[in-house]
C-alpha cells in the first residue's frame, strides 16, 4: 500500500482554495517552523455563512492535503457547521492518513478554529462556548 | 523524463552482478558446507568471492572477510565484538560520531545499556570531524573508535587515514562504516590502519540482503547469529552464495572503474551544485569538495522537504529528504541537526545521490524542476511570507558560499 491514499495525493497535487483573502473577516495561524508545519486560514463571512475560505500552508504532503480538504469541508457552510469540523472528519474525507500524519489533520482543524476565534473577536460577536479559551494543540 | 537520483538509498543491480547471480542460482546452488561435489563447487565460488572482496580493499588475507546479511549486521557485529571482547581487559569506553547511521547509533545505545560509556563527537559545520577531537576523546579505557568513511545523507568524507593512524598509535581498535564509500572511494584497510570495516552489497550495484564485515586477523568476533560453523564460526546460517558472488563481482566492477566513475559522477554533482546555488536562501549541506562523488544535499528555507520530494516525483525525479515528515520520528535528520544545520533548514532539505547512469540532461532537468517546485511551495508557504516581510528571521544567508 502506498503511504498516501489517492484522495490525499489528489488534494496534494491539486490543492483547493490556496491563497489569501485580503479583506478576510477572520485569519488563523497555527504551527511553527521548528515543527515543520504552519497553516494559515482566511475566512470571509456573510450572514453567518462562510462564503469564501483560503489557505497557505508550509508543510509536508499531508499538511497540504488536509488544509485543502478542511477548506473544502467548510466552504459555503454556516459558522455553526464550521465549528463542528473535527480532524477525524478531515481524515475520513481523505480516506485516511498514516498514523504519524494524523497531527496534520489536528493542525487543519485548529487552524480553522483559530480563524473562527479571530472572526468572533474582530466582529465583537459573542464567542461560542466551544471556542472560549481555545488553544491550538500542536504548538 | 524519469531520473533516479536516490542511489544512496539503493542502486540498481548491474548486469555483471545479475549475470553472476543467475549463473550461481543455476550452477552453484549447493550448500558450501556439504562434502559432496555440488557443495564443494559452491564452496569454491564462495572462496573466489572472498578473495575478490579481500583484493578490493587490500585485506592481507581472504579469511579476514566475513559475509553478513548487510551493512547493518556488519556494523552491529563490529561494535558488539570490540566492546564485549575488550570488556574483560577493563575497556569500557567507545567513541563515535553523532551523525553515524542508526546501525551504529542504536548499537551504541545498546552497549550503553550494558555499562559502556560512549562519546558522541559532533563534526564541524562542514560535516567533517576534527581529527584532534578524536585524539582528545581517546582514554586509557577506550575500546573502539567507530567513524564512518562517508556520510549517507550529506556525503562528507571523514579523515579516515588520519584517524586510523591515531588509533594505531594509541592502540585503540578502529572500525569504519564504509557502506556509502565502498566501490565509490579508494579503500585500503592496511594503509589506512582500519581494523574493521562494513559494506553493503546493494549500495554498489550488488544484490540486497548481503553485506561484508572485514575484521583484521587477531580480532575476536562475537557472534550476532548463533547456530553453525559458517564464516569461521562467526556468522551462523547457510551461506547465500549466489548473492555473495554477485556482490563480489559488483564490488570489483566498481573498484576497477573507480577513477573513471568518480570523475564522471563528480562532474554531474558539481553541475547540479552550480545549478542550484542561484536559489536565494538555500544552501549545500556538507563539505563542497570532501564529499561523496554523487551526493548533493540541499536545504531550502521556507519550504518543507517532503512536499518538494513528492512534487519532484510527479515530474519523474526520485530523491530523498531529511525532513521530519519523511522519517519515522517527529524530528528531522539527526545528521543535519548533528552538524549544526538549523532545524528549520533541516526540514527543507533534499538529497540527490547520483550515479554513473545519470546524464547532464537529467541534471539540467533536476535543476529546472527544483527551481519550479521551490517557487511553487514558497508561494503557498506562510513561513516564507514571514521571512520576506521580516516577521521571522532567516537562518540561511541569501546566497550560499558567496
Amino acid at each position: 500500500m502506498s503511504l498516501y491514499t489517492d484522495k490525499v495525493m489528489d488534494h496534494f497535487e491539486h490543492p483547493r482554495n490556496v491563497g489569501v483573502i485580503e479583506d478576510a473577516d477572520g485569519v488563523g495561524e497555527v504551527g511553527n517552523p521548528v515543527c515543520g508545519d504552519i497553516m494559515k486560514m482566511y475566512l470571509k463571512v456573510e450572514d453567518d455563512k462562510i462564503v469564501d475560505v483560503k489557505f497557505k500552508t508550509f508543510g509536508c504532503g499531508s499538511a497540504i492535503a488536509t488544509s485543502s480538504m478542511a477548506t473544502e469541508l467548510i466552504k459555503g457552510k454556516s459558522l455553526d457547521e464550521a465549528l463542528e469540523l473535527t480532524n477525524k472528519a478531515v481524515v475520513d474525507a481523505l480516506d485516511g492518513l498514516p498514523a504519524r500524519k494524523i497531527h496534520c489533520s489536528v493542525l487543519a482543524e485548529d487552524a480553522i478554529k483559530a480563524a473562527l476565534v479571530d472572526y468572533y473577536t474582530r466582529s465583537g460577536r459573542e464567542m461560542p462556548e466551544s471556542l472560549v479559551g481555545f488553544e491550538p494543540r500542536e504548538d | 523524463m524519469r531520473v533516479y537520483a536516490d542511489n544512496a538509498a539503493t542502486t540498481y543491480l548491474s548486469k555483471t552482478a545479475r549475470d553472476k547471480l543467475i549463473q550461481c542460482l543455476d550452477e552453484f546452488n549447493g550448500n558450501p558446507n556439504s562434502l559432496h561435489s555440488d557443495g564443494q563447487r559452491t564452496q569454491e565460488a564462495l572462496d573466489e568471492a572472498r578473495a575478490i572482496v579481500a583484493g578490493c580493499i587490500n585485506a592481507a588475507r581472504p579469511n579476514e572477510i566475513y559475509f553478513t546479511s548487510g551493512g547493518s549486521e556488519a556494523d552491529n557485529q563490529a561494535l558488539l565484538s570490540a566492546a564485549r571482547g575488550l570488556k574483560a581487559k577493563g575497556k569500557k569506553h567507545l567513541i563515535t560520531l553523532n551523525i553515524e547511521h542508526h546501525a551504529i547509533l542504536h548499537t551504541m545505545r545498546k552497549l550503553e545499556g550494558e555499562g559502556f560509556e560512549v562519546t558522541y563527537l559532533a563534526p564541524q559545520s562542514n560535516g567533517i570531524v576534527d581529527v584532534k577531537d578524536v585524539e582528545d576523546a581517546i582514554r586509557d579505557d577506550t575500546a573502539l573508535v567507530s567513524i564512518m568513511f562517508a556520510n549517507n545523507e550529506m556525503g562528507a568524507i571523514q579523515p579516515i587515514p588520519e584517524i586510523g593512524a591515531i588509533c594505531k598509535a594509541r592502540k585503540v581498535l578502529f572500525h569504519t562504516d564504509s557502506v556509502q564509500a565502498a566501490a565509490h572511494l579508494p579503500i585500503d584497510v592496511q594503509a589506512m590502519n582500519i581494523d574493521m570495516l562494513s559494506m553493503s552489497g546493494h549500495k554498489f550495484h550488488g544484490p540486497k540482503g548481503v553485506g561484508i564485515l572485514y575484521a583484521r586477523n587477531g580480532i575476536k568476533l562475537v557472534n550476532v547469529i548463533e547456530g553453525g560453523a559458517q564464516e569461521r564460526g562467526k556468522r551462523a546460517g547457510t551461506v547465500n552464495v549466489p548473492g555473495i558472488a554477485a556482490m563480489a563481482v559488483a564490488l570489483k566492477e566498481g573498484c576497477d572503474n573507480m577513477e573513471e566513475n568518480m570523475n564522471k559522477v563528480r562532474a554531474l554533482r558539481d553541475r547540479l551544485i552550480e545549478g542550484l546555488r542561484d536559489i536565494p536562501y538555500s544552501q549545500l549541506n556538507g563539505d563542497p569538495v570532501k564529499r561523496l562523488p554523487g551526493n548533493v544535499n540541499w536545504s531550502f528555507e521556507g519550504v518543507e522537504g517532503e512536499s518538494l520530494l513528492l512534487h519532484l516525483d510527479m515530474y519523474g525525479i526520485e530523491c530523498s529528504s531529511g525532513s521530519a515528515c519523511t522519517s519515522e520520528s517527529l524530528d528531522p535528520s539527526h545528521v543535519l541537526l548533528g552538524m549544526g544545520v538549523p532545524i528549520e533548514a533541516a526540514h527543507g532539505s533534499l538529497r540527490f545521490s547520483l550515479d554513473i547512469d545519470n546524464t547532464e540532461e537529467q541534471i539540467d532537468y533536476i535543476i529546472e524542476k527544483v527551481h519550479q517546485v521551490v517557487e511553487l511551495y514558497r508561494g503557498m508557504s506562510p513561513y516564507w511570507e514571514d521571512l520576506l516581510t521580516g516577521k521571522r528571521e532567516h537562518c540561511i544567508p541569501e546566497y550560499w558560499n558567496k
